[in-house]
């Protein structure tokens, strides 16, 4: 671009229908008409949906054809479609921090749906900010990173394993991590897989096998992870055993830390004798069938209630799993399972369902609000298909318990910088297009650590963890965002304010010079120094104060 | 392998999308994509954000396919992209990798001949729920009964019946057009907008006439679905039908409870026996409610089936062709403990193509499908052993 085309302010303003998402609650010829009016505005135009590859067509080729060296987008949300906007102002050879967005749908549409007219106006004034701004916006590089290319996977359970399996055999440098002197996780503590019909053992020495036959992979166990720092691509994990500390320099980290089997105390007469729950009756069976004659199950104990509100997923097929072994072993013994819902769900999972009730498994569906009650060798219940109350003898009552998330999974969580549930399940980045991603880049989550899984599900997501990681560890060097922090050396006061603030510590006091200064790389732009600092001296690039006021009296104008 | 390419008639790297050929295509076809609730042309897209965006001639529709005169998109494309003359290709791709993801298809619930549907207008498979409930839908997201949709096609039809009935003074005929002008006139009129809905799970799944299997999904869209209902009509009911409510994922149960607390969903525990329609058009479904224990029935102004998850027909002959093992209900058969291998070395397999799964686990599986290929292709081979 030439230099005096530079001086001169050219912005392109393009509003999106998003079907009718927008187009359905706003007055879309008004807008367009407004952002004309705006100064430096010289192109807009409106379309059924801009992220469309016409639409995006459209942005390449008005940048050359309208000589613009600005682009505002009204349309979505920020969260899920600036980079496809700003990436196609990169390849129009406009510097991607030359773009902005005005979100008229979920913060306008959406939220003002019965009120076409004061929508209208506030899409303007959205619109008008972001116009504002862009007139304001400088152009920012991105800062290359060099990238080590191997992976730590902490926990060795059957995800984890697979995980670190996949990787080693793509190539990469794998460190597992696991806190026990044994790999295998659960699995070690269970009697018999179906439908796989085949016990854990198999799978888990299989697994392991082939680890350590694999020069890729290093195992660690006994090893627990006490400290990580760094960011994507340049990780630094220790790793502390008997004692001693080891660092692991890595690329990407997979949390595979597995979950808990909760003990019901004080439930259902919970007593780990009679009253048991399915993991200790796994157990026993490893020692031979009990002798029962009536056994009972009962499902959701802790889960589904205002404690746990969540459903445990495995826990059904669990209780149907072992009423097929023990019917198998003795069909004369009385299986009885009390259930709210049988959460069979697929192909596999209902085979096996109806193959308990072929074997003679009886269900009884029970009622929350009035749930069985187990006491000298019965339990009794309010049967809910039948309206009344039914008593069925059980020498033998096993409750089935939810997975809970690791003791140290809050540790974890604090560690990584990477967010948990209210439940301590670690939270994906997006519940359904990134399930296995966390929103921190170069960490990922697999297994019951994400939330209760089958080992069939275990084992995918362990590979599909994997496969994440390896879309980092394939590039050759990353970039960060240009939006970063910046402290001005001159006017800094050196109080640390900032440093309180930063959450990714990406901030440090140099005490030679009495003054703060920005890890750009640790940087994520959040601002939260600039919005701190007394002095003035942290600015954040793409937020300035120059441009934050530009946009809030554009706001007070309209 | 050799991969088969139809013609599309229009060239990919012309087209722009702009949309002009559409406008101008005089021929009028139902569009499939939103199950025939309204029309699209004879050249088209399939929906607006499908990827390439470029579009494409349906070749037993347009006229000029069909050796009659028109060439209207020709002329009106400035991109010069239309092409009448292009010719289905092979394209020979050699890899060292195959991941099938072919997905499944939708029951067809006319084979439930008691549950009405196709002969019932206001009893509707799920996905065409999802596209009267979509805001780039054919009804832009209001939810207007399908009896109403065809019956405001159908008046437009009759207006024109009726004038030239009134030309040919064929006042028997007259009597009967008006008659039914009158009906459907008050019809769409009086039921707008579907308020009461019932929901029916375990379509042609959980059934051992046809899939013996849960298809896994179903719960969670019918409350999804129930849910949005009431957000786009505040006065809209909905009853769930169902056997087992599966809600077995992250954040599932209490998505669950959100229905019934927040949005007032009612669950009805109990299998629909049977669904007739009154002289209004009105769905009446008979079912037992097993929580009452009670045989009644109850009329609706809408029923949305859960049509179960089967495998696409497709797939027995690409199986065929790669040597894949099926299992017995036509999904690719796996190993629980290998869940993205198929039989055939170097083939995977994701998504509903193995069995019914729901956006969440598919995503994962498909992530997990690209790490086994990636093992093969980064290795040359050598992890096909394991």
């Amino acid at each position: 671009m030439e230099d005096q085309a530079k001086s001169e302010i050219r912005i392109g303003v393009f509003i999106c229908d998003c079907g009718s998402n927008i187009a359905g609650y706003l007055e879309m010829k008004e807008l367009g008409d407004f952002a004309r009016t705006l100064p430096n505005v010289v192109f807009v135009q409106e379309k059924l949906y801009t992220c469309s590859e016409g639409g995006i067509n459209d942005i390449k080729a008005s940048i050359p054809r309208e000589k613009l060296n600005r682009v505002v987008v009204a349309s979505c949300t920020p969260r899920t479609h600036e980079p496809l906007f700003q990436s196609a102002c990169e390849e129009a050879g406009l510097n991607p921090y030359l773009f902005e967005m005005a979100n008229i749908r979920d913060q306008c549409s959406w939220v003002h749906m019965r009120e076409r007219d004061k929508a209208t106006e506030r899409a303007k004034c959205q619109i008008g900010m972001a116009v504002a701004k862009a007139a304001r916006l400088r152009e920012l590089s991105r800062i290359k990173l060099d990238l080590n290319h191997s992976a730590v996977v902490i926990g060795g359970g059957v995800s984890g394993m697979s995980a670190a399996m996949a990787l080693g055999n793509m190539g990469y440098e794998v460190n597992l991590i696991e806190k026990q002197q044994r790999l295998g996780g659960l699995l070690n503590d269970l009697n018999m897989l179906l439908p796989a019909k085949e016990p854990p053992s198999k799978l888990v020495d299989d697994l392991v096998g082939r680890l350590e036959e694999n020069p890729k992979i290093t195992l660690h166990k006994g090893s627990l992870v006490t400290k990580t720092e760094g960011y994507v691509g340049n990780y630094v994990v220790t790793v502390q055993k008997n004692g001693e500390e080891k660092s692991l320099k890595t690329g990407v980290i997979v949390v595979a830390v597995g979950g808990r089997v909760l003990k019901p105390e004080g439930l259902f007469g919970y007593d780990g004798d009679k009253v048991i729950t399915h993991l200790e009756f796994e157990a026993r069976m490893k020692q031979g069938v009990p002798a029962a004659k009536n056994v009972a199950m009962i499902q959701c104990v802790g889960s589904r209630c205002s404690e746990r509100t969540y459903c445990s997923r495995i826990c059904c097929m669990t209780a149907v799993k072992n009423a097929i072994l023990l019917k198998e072993a003795d069909p004369e013994t009385r299986v009885t399972i009390f259930y709210r819902d049988m959460q069979m769900y697929g192909v596999e999972n209902e085979d096996m369902f109806r193959k308990s009730k072929e074997l003679g498994v009886r269900f009884v569906t029970y009622d929350p609000e009035r749930p069985p009650v187990v006491e000298d060798g019965q339990v009794k219940t309010y049967h809910l298909r039948m309206g009344r109350d039914i008593v069925v003898p059980a020498d033998l009552v096993v409750l089935s318990t939810p997975l809970i998330a690791q003791e140290d999974a809050g540790d974890i969580s604090t560690m990584l910088k990477v967010p948990i549930n209210e439940y301590g399940f670690f939270l994906e980045g997006h519940v359904k297009l990134k399930p296995l991603d966390f929103a921190t880049d170069g960490v990922y989550l697999c297994g019951n650590a994400r939330f209760p899984a089958t080992v069939r599900e275990a084992i995918a997501q362990g590979l599909g963890a994997a496969s994440r990681a390896a879309g980092v560890l394939s590039k050759e060097a990353l970039f960060t965002s240009g939006i970063v922090a910046d402290i001005n050396a001159e006017t800094c006061c050196g109080c640390m304010g900032c440093l309180e603030v930063c959450p990714y510590g990406a901030i440090s006091y140099l005490e030679d010079r009495g003054v703060c200064e920005v890890n750009k790389v640790l940087c994520k732009g959040c601002g939260g120094c600039a919005a701190t600092c007394p002095s003035s001296s942290a600015k954040l690039d793409g937020f300035s104060s120059v441009q934050i006021y530009a946009q809030i009296e554009q706001a007070l104008a309209g | 392998m050799k991969v088969h390419r139809r013609a599309r008639y229009v060239d990919q790297s012309r087209c722009t999308a702009c949309g002009a050929c559409a406008e101008k295509c005089p021929t009028k076809v139902p569009n499939e994509f939103n199950f025939g609730l309204d029309q699209r042309k004879a050249i088209y897209k399939d929906y607006a954000q499908g990827i390439p965006s470029v579009y494409t001639i349906d070749p037993n529709n347009c006229k000029v396919l069909q050796g009659q005169k028109c060439g209207v998109c020709a002329k009106v494309c400035q991109a010069k992209a239309v092409d009448y003359e292009q010719k289905d290709f092979d394209v020979d791709l050699n890899v060292a990798a195959v991941v099938v993801s072919t997905g499944y298809e939708l029951f067809d619930a006319t084979r439930i001949s008691e549950y009405g549907y196709g002969r019932f207008p206001n009893v509707i498979a799920s996905l065409e729920m999802e596209r009267l409930l979509s805001a780039g839908g054919p009804t832009k997201g209001h939810l207007s009964r399908p009896s109403v949709i065809h019956g405001e096609l159908r008046l437009k039809e009759l207006e024109k019946l009726i004038k030239k009935a009134e030309k040919a003074e064929d006042s028997g005929q007259l009597e009967a057009l008006k008659k039914e002008q009158a009906w459907l006139e008050d019809h769409v009129h009086k039921y707008h907008t579907a308020k009461k809905l019932g929901f029916i799970q375990c379509v042609g799944s959980r059934d051992f006439r046809f899939h013996k299997y849960c298809s896994s999904y179903c719960c969670m869209h019918s409350i999804k679905e129930a849910i949005i209902a009431k957000e786009h009509e505040s006065e809209t009911e909905s009853f769930i039908f169902y056997m087992d409510l599966r809600t077995v994922g992250k954040g599932f149960e209490e998505y669950k409870n959100r229905g019934a607390n927040v949005s007032g969903v009612k669950y009805v525990r109990g299998r629909v026996a049977e669904i007739l329609q009154d002289e209004d058009l009105n769905p009446v479904v008979y079912y037992e409610d097993t929580e009452q224990r009670k045989v009644t029935s109850m009329t609706l102004d809408m029923v949305i089936l859960a049509n179960a998850c089967s495998a696409s027909r497709g797939i027995v002959k690409i199986a065929d062709l790669l040597g894949v093992e099926l299992e017995e209900n036509n999904f690719i058969k796996t190993h629980p403990n290998k869940p993205l291998d198929t039989n055939v070395p170097g083939i995977f397999t994701c998504g509903c193509a193995q069995g019914p799964l729901d956006i969440p686990e598919s995503v994962a599986q498909a992530s997990s499908a690209a790490a086994r290929a990636a093992e093969v292709v980064m290795t040359g081979g050598r992890a096909l052993a394991v």
